[in-house]
């Protein structure tokens, strides 16, 4: 199984996310945000956290328009696997590959801290090393994580099984509590907290090992 | 050429940066402020000649992200 993080200038969980990967068997490349082509035969992409271009004009919003991301909506389109965690959720939706936009938190607040997750669905390559309802606590830490859509979006979300994860105690002003969000095909993720910092027993908690170890399971069989 | 984009959150989504602006005003003690929302602008020096679709096109690819904000511009 292999898989590619994106590095932006401003990323700053690249290496983390490339850990957790790692050590949930993928073989992972890292690629750098200027190079046009992924490598081929690729079964995840992973858009990592961190402030890509300082969060300059909108989080996101220039790395959205990156030589990778051409190549990254190429491989989502040709149904290929991506994930995105926090900088990387802002980065799908400003690529439109996920629906809705991430403002600034209702409190206006950056918030740092780890916060239990509901699952809302095991229907996803992602999620289903957990069971529906389960509480998972992952951290979060980010200033624009609030998830908005039009009535209409949130709704069909909700109506499709889209949504991966939910808040229990929400921290942003989320629409709906909504933490994370998957694409029609299911297999573009995109979420603001962060599995990969609680993949590890010397993290302080691994609530996030089972979506990787999970996930490389899953993949091999999709 | 000269264009000025104004980029505004849409009406109907939340603006805590403006409610926060909004608070500070109230607290200077300036009354009767009912709302308040704070976007930006953007200003592009241009080749003459670049049409406002040129411009429209920056606005909807890049400058603004039409699910949550709306813009308007100024060529000068």
């Amino acid at each position: 199984m292999r898989a590619a993080v994106i590095v932006f200038p401003g990323s700053n969980c690249d290496r983390d996310m490339a850990t957790a990967l790692t050590a949930a068997g993928l073989d992972v490349t890292m690629v750098w945000h200027k190079d046009t082509e992924l490598p081929a035969g690729l079964d995840l992409v992973a858009l990592p956290g961190g402030f890509s271009f300082g969060d300059y004009l909108r989080c996101g919003a220039i790395a959205a328009n990156s030589p990778i991301c051409r190549s990254v909506k190429a491989h989502a389109e040709r149904g290929g696997f991506v994930l995105g965690v926090c900088n990387g959720f802002q980065i799908l939706a400003e690529t439109g590959l996920l629906p809705g936009a991430l403002l600034r938190n209702a409190g206006l607040k950056y918030i740092c801290r780890t916060t239990p997750l509901k699952v809302a669905t095991e229907n996803s390559v992602y999620t289903s090393a957990y069971t529906k309802g389960a509480l998972i606590n992952i951290p979060i830490a980010h200033h624009d994580g609030n998830y908005t859509a039009d009535p209409e979006t949130v709704a069909r979300l909700q109506d499709e099984d889209r949504v991966a994860f939910t808040y229990a105690e929400n921290p942003n002003g989320s629409a709906q509590d909504i933490a994370g969000v998957l694409s029609a095909n299911r297999r573009v993720l995109g979420m603001m907290p962060h599995p990969e910092r609680a993949a590890d027993a010397r993290h302080g908690g691994t609530d996030g090992a089972p979506f990787f170890a999970h996930l490389t399971q899953a993949l091999a069989s999709a | 050429m000269k264009a000025r984009v104004h980029v505004m959150l849409k009406d109907g989504v939340l603006d805590p940066q403006g409610e926060a602006v909004r608070h500070a005003l109230g607290s200077l003690g300036f009354d009767g402020v009912g709302g308040v929302r704070q976007g930006k602008v953007i200003e592009l020096d241009l080749d003459e000649g670049t049409t406002e679709e040129t411009v429209r096109e920056m606005c909807d690819k890049l400058l603004a992200n039409t699910v949550i904000e709306r813009y308007d511009i100024e060529l000068a």
